[in-house]
This record gives C-alpha cells, structure tokens and sequence, in this order.
C-alpha cells in the first residue's frame, strides 16, 4: 500500500531493509535526515545497528571501508562538500574493490557557498572508480538503494546512489516500501570474499610497483564495464520481486515521431515530462541516465537512434570546458550511423528551480548557434557591468 | 630442525610480522612492530597508515604479515579500525583491533580521526612508531621532530639550528582523551614494550601506545646503534617510559644513572649542529638538557638502583611459532 514518506526518511527504511550491521555518517545538508531517521530506527530497536557518528566525512568513508572489509554490510551518506572531503577515500575504496554503498544528496559546492541542489558533488568523483546511478523520483530512490547493495555485493565495487538534496530528499511523496521479506529474498546476506580473519589472514592495500600498476588499473576498469550486467539484471530481478521495474540503464519515453530528444539526470526528469504533457508538439524523445558510472554507450546509441537533436541538460558545468555529460555523450555517440547534434545546456546550478517553462526553451534553443555549454536559465541583468555576456539563448 | 617448517615450529613466540621485509637496517619501526605482534599474538587484525612500515612490508606481490592487515591512505589508520572494531563487535567476534602509523600519522595528518576515534570509545589499541620525523619521504620534520633537530625541511644552516618548535607533546593530549590506558616504550626495552602490549590489550576500550623507534637514516647513526641510541633516549630522560590509566599517571621506568643529554645528541647526525663552536649551539645543547631536566623532574624519573637493562624474554609466553598449521 502506498505511503506518504519524505525521501530520505524513505531512504532511510529501504537502507534499513537492507540490514546493514554499521552505518557511518557526518552530517550535512541536505543528507541529514537520512542518517538522523537510520539513527532513530537504531533508537527504536526496529534495526540492529552500530551507528558510528565519526568526526568527519573523512572518517565516515574510512569506517565504512574497515566494516565491510571486518566482514560486515555497511553504508553512508553525504553531499557536497562532504563527499569531497571522503574523495580520498572514495578512490580507495573502489581501488581496494570494496562493496559499499553510499546515499550522495546532490548539492552544489563552494564557492560560493550554496546548500541548495545540483549534481556537482557527484560529478567531481565520477572518475573515482565508483558505480553511480541518478534516481529522477523517490520510488526509484528506494528501490535503487535496495539494488545498490546487491550491485555493490555481486560485482566488489562501491555504488554510489545519487538523489537530488531537497528536491527529492526533502519531499514528501506517496510511495511504495518493500516488505522485509521480499528485501531478504532478494539480498543475501552479506558476504566479502576478501574479509579480515585472523584464521585465513589476509594483506589488503598493498604498494604495487610500476610493474603491476597498469594491470591493477586495467581490472578495476574492466570489472566497472562488467558491472553493467548486474546493474541490468538488480533492476530486473527487483522488478519480478517487487513489480516495480526500472530501466536499468537509460530510461526512454518516447512518442510517436520524435527527432529530438532532451537528456537529462535526476528529478529535473519528472518536470520535462510534466512539461511534455502540456506541449506536446513537437514530439520529444525524453531520456534519464540512471546509470551514469558505467557510461553505459550502447544503451545510449539505441536510445538515441532515430534522433536529429539531442539536448543534453546538466546540472553541473566544467568551467573553461563545456558540459560534462554532454562531452561524454557526444563522444558515445560520435560513431554512430547518423548521430544527432548535441546541444548542450547547464540549468539549476546551486538550487536555481527549473520550472515546467525550461522546457520549451530548450526546444527553441536547438535552432540558434552555440558553440560552447552555458547555463540556460541564467540571468544577464543580475551580472555585474562589463562581465562577459552569457551566450545567447532565447529567453 | 632442517625444514622450513620446523624452524618456524621452533621459533619462541609468534611472529605477526615475518623476516625478509625491505626495511633498511637496523630499523626501529620494524623492531618495534615486531615487538608489538609478537605480545599481541594472533587474534588480531591490523589498520596501517601509509607510511614506511606499510611499504617496506607489502610491496606486492609479497607481505610480511602473518596477520589480516588493512591499509587504505595515510590519514585515516584510527578511523578504519574503527570500523573493523564496529564490525567485529555487531558480529560477536573478539578479534583485537589494531592501528599501526607513524608519527605523522598519528601526531599530525592521522590526528583527527585518532581523537574522534579514542573519544567514541572504539576497543582499539593505536599504535604510533615515534620515529621524530616523516621518514617514508625523505626525513622531513614533523610535529615529533625534537627541538633543534636538523631534517631535509628544518635543516640547519648558519641562520638556523634545526626545528625551532618543539616536539609537540602528544602523550598529554591523548591523556586528555580520558581512554582507559595510554603509555610510551622504547625499543630499547623489549620487555616493556610488549608489556605494555598486552596491558593495551586487556582494557576494554581505547588504548594508546607511543613507541620510540630511531631511524638509523633519517637521525643519522650507525645501524648496530640503533637499541643504544634508543636506551639512551630513555636514561637521558628525553623519552621518558610512562604509563597513564584515565589520564592519570601510574607508572614511569626509573633512571638510574642518568646521562646527560649530549650522550644521546652526539651519536646522531641531526643533532651535530649543536656541537660547533658557536653560541646559538651550547643555548639550544642546554635547552635540551633542560627539556630533560623537565622531565625527570614531572614524572619522578630518578631512581636509586642499578639502571633496568632489558630483561629479554622474562615477560614472554611461548606460543609456538606456527599460529595455524
């Protein structure tokens, strides 16, 4: 039966199915209320669980790597500035082929100094070696949670469950929480085939010269790209278990005719097919990239086939280059028979709401010139004289 | 006695970490380490800070350890083993936790996670290889260096003599972390030491041990020095061997006979600055001496009886040298 839940309260509940034995945490806006509902579930006696309140991400990061390398599930969460002071970490674990997983409440970074939402946080550590998947709505928070840590478990690598902070953490929605059983069946108990024990003893960590380094790296890679399948198979096994299926991947609605498309990542998702209901003409192609870590390219290409445009709207920017996902797009894409153009537009840094009113101006922008990425939704009268212009589009 | 299997069978106590590692000679850290396993024995797991111990025994694809052994990055020792403690604990295993760093990861970069871990109670013991300086990289100074010790970034020159700060007092610090026990040993007295291992180890909660580990390198003496140049550092009262229960101090190894400073200064290169004619040098040899002066005076180090020399292996319990066959 469905329930009004805040998403991380809702977070909290699908962590707490998971029955992790340590949860380690520091908090920060706007990850907060996940671990603070997790805390009291402890309190209450409805999960059994050593929460260890460290001093620090930093820390928070290193615990849960010693726990689950101890033989023991474990989880976090964080955001912005956070998941960067565990950036560290995050690379270590990953590289140590550690199954964690972690709850990233997308937060824009400093400076300036913003608690509002955007995906810069996560795209700073997209190269650290995690898996990262984009829930566009809190029913999909929950059940990628839950898959997360059969993803993590199967494959040896951490994941990293990104949901937009506020947006989707701070809002109440009606949703659907799995039974404990169906959570049990479908995630074992935890099992590392690397764990501390004094009996079977064990060196992790080691300093690996320049003779084994590039092999050690070359695993790591190929064991992401192999997580794929699992990513695929999480998504369709919880969907037979609890009749709520995802696309694993790259989510598509499509409708008849479309030749443009507009990409996107996150819960700016649920406004564009909002927005879409209203305009329908032209025909617009609408994709999520739930799965952003692996880049999943063939799924891409067939989502994109048929396509004469594609927008690419991200909530981060790499300043003095362009787009970040509209780079990695385009470049999936490249080969492809007849690939679309790839116009690429920023919108919602530090917590800027998109409104429903984006989406035709993103349609409109794909007519006009423009070479480089800028945020579409910025506001020239608010910059100071004699600043640069931003690139025009259309208003 | 002509297999392999039968020297280790042989062998008085547990070896925790193995021979043939790439440690220089005469290694403090290693000796030290060494010590700790051998009291600690086999039901243990380890958390290691980045630094020469981790190097020099881990160079894939060999280890030195007989034990499970985690290292993950340089400031984060007290914190993973934290979280191998919350683990071991939710899982109803009694497997003593370990934190094994240096001085710079313990003293300065490893600093906040070694307070937050000592004042959320975690049942590890935190061990610090105090070798007065970043060795791993190169003998730069650390907040352990001693006062007016030369090092590759406090070297010194006709403006300098040395680190013009002092060797920040950690033991103190950690005291006021209020843990059940916290001491200093010396690789100089192996007994001692392993002592105060399993002393650390009978506490339920937080334990802390700072053990002085010359670095034949990076201080600058001969490799067959390095017990001398260590027992030194105790008799001349500038590494006094204390013990603290709830902050408060119970124990300290008397001094005999005590030495003046210079006897331990003038073995070492890093303190050969202080012995040329010039003024600046004989103010900072009796700063030292007043350091240690301090010292004894503070912990009551004066003792009346022949100096205790080490009692090798009066403490030890023989457990066989194959932990599992």
């Amino acid at each position: 039966m469905p329930q009004a839940l805040e998403g991380s309260q809702a977070i909290a509940r699908a962590v707490a199915l998971c029955r992790p034995q340590v949860v380690a945490a520091y908090p920060i806006t706007p990850q907060t209320h996940i671990v603070e509902h997790i805390a009291k579930l402890v309190a209450d006696g409805e999960l059994h669980c050593e929460v260890v309140s460290v001093e620090s991400e930093f820390s928070a990061a290193s615990v849960v790597l010693g726990s689950a390398c101890a033989g023991s599930r474990a989880y976090t969460a964080t955001a912005s500035q956070g998941l960067l002071l565990m950036s560290e970490v995050l690379y270590n674990i990953s590289g140590l082929r550690v199954p964690l997983v972690l709850t990233c409440a997308n937060r824009a970074l400093s400076a300036p100094l913003s608690i509002w939402n955007d995906q810069q946080d996560s795209m700073a550590v997209r190269d650290a070696g995690w898996v990262q998947l984009y829930c566009a709505d809190n029913q999909e928070a929950v059940d990628t949670t839950i898959q997360a840590f059969r993803i993590a478990e199967r494959c040896e690598l951490p994941v990293m469950v990104c949901v937009d902070g506020f947006a989707l953490t701070h809002t109440l929605e009606p949703l659907e929480l799995p039974s404990a059983e169906t959570v049990a069946h479908f995630l074992p108990p935890y099992r590392f085939s690397r764990t501390l024990d004094p009996l079977a003893p064990l060196t992790m960590g080691t300093l690996v010269a320049p003779e084994y380094f590039t092999e050690a790296r070359h695993l790591h890679h190929a064991a992401l790209l192999a997580a794929e399948k699992e990513i695929v198979a999480a998504a369709s096994d919880w969907g037979a278990a609890s009749g709520r299926e995802h696309a694993p991947l790259v989510r598509v609605e499509d409708v008849p005719k479309a030749r443009i498309g507009i990409l996107t990542l996150g819960s700016v998702f649920g406004t564009l097919l909002d927005a879409r209901d209203q305009l329908p003409d032209p025909p617009v192609r609408l994709l999520h990239l739930r799965c952003f870590r692996p880049f999943p390219v063939e799924a891409l290409r067939a989502a994109c086939a048929g396509l004469s445009d594609l927008v690419v709207l991200e909530r981060a920017i790499a300043p003095g280059a362009d787009g970040i996902i509209g780079a990695e797009v385009r470049s999936a894409l490249m080969d492809m028979d007849a690939p679309p153009r790839i116009h690429n537009f920023a919108a919602g840094l530090g917590g800027r709401d998109v409104p429903l009113a984006i989406y035709p101006r993103l349609i409109e922008a794909i007519g006009r010139p423009h070479a480089r990425m800028s945020p579409i939704d910025i506001k020239p009268e608010l910059l100071p004289e004699n600043a640069p212009s931003p690139i025009k589009v259309p208003s | 006695m002509n297999t392999l299997h039968d020297l280790r069978a042989s062998q008085p106590r547990f070896q925790g970490l193995e021979s043939g590692h790439r440690a220089c000679q005469g290694c403090g850290q290693a000796l030290a380490a060494r010590l700790t396993l051998e009291a600690a024995g086999p039901n243990v797991a380890l958390a290691n800070a980045t630094g020469c111990l981790e190097v020099f025994t881990t160079t894939w694809p060999d280890s030195a350890w007989r034990v499970p052994w985690l290292h993950s990055v340089f400031a984060n020792a007290a914190a993973v083993a934290a979280g191998m403690e919350a683990a071991l604990k939710m899982q109803g295993k009694d497997i003593k936790v370990l934190a094994l760093a240096g001085d710079g990861g313990t003293f300065d970069i490893g600093f906040q996670a070694l307070s937050g871990m000592l004042e959320r109670g975690h049942n590890v013991l935190f061990v610090c290889y105090d070798n007065e300086a970043y060795m791993n990289t190169g003998v730069q100074r650390s907040s352990s260096t001693p006062h007016a010790a030369a090092t590759t970034t406090s070297p010194a020159g006709i403006a300098r003599m040395g680190k013009r700060h002092l060797k920040k007092d950690i033991l103190s610090i950690i005291a006021a972390h209020h843990i059940p026990y916290a001491a200093t040993a010396s690789v100089a007295y192996a007994a001692d030491l392993r002592k105060k291992v399993r002393r650390a180890l009978q506490v339920d909660g937080p334990s802390f041990l700072q053990i002085h580990s010359p670095c034949p390198l990076g201080w600058g003496h001969g490799s067959e020095l390095s017990v001398e140049v260590a027992r030194l550092a105790v008799q001349t009262g500038l590494f006094p061997l204390i013990e603290l229960e709830l902050g408060a101090l119970v124990g300290a190894m008397p001094i005999r006979e005590i030495h003046p400073v210079t006897d331990y200064l003038k073995l070492q290169g890093r303190f050969k600055h202080l012995f040329a004619d010039d003024a600046r040098a004989r103010e900072e040899l009796a700063h030292l001496q007043a350091l240690a002066d301090h010292n004894i005076e503070v912990y009551g180090l004066q003792g009346k009886a022949p100096d205790t020399l080490d009692s090798e292996g009066a403490d030890s319990v023989r457990r066989g040298g194959l932990r599992s066959a």
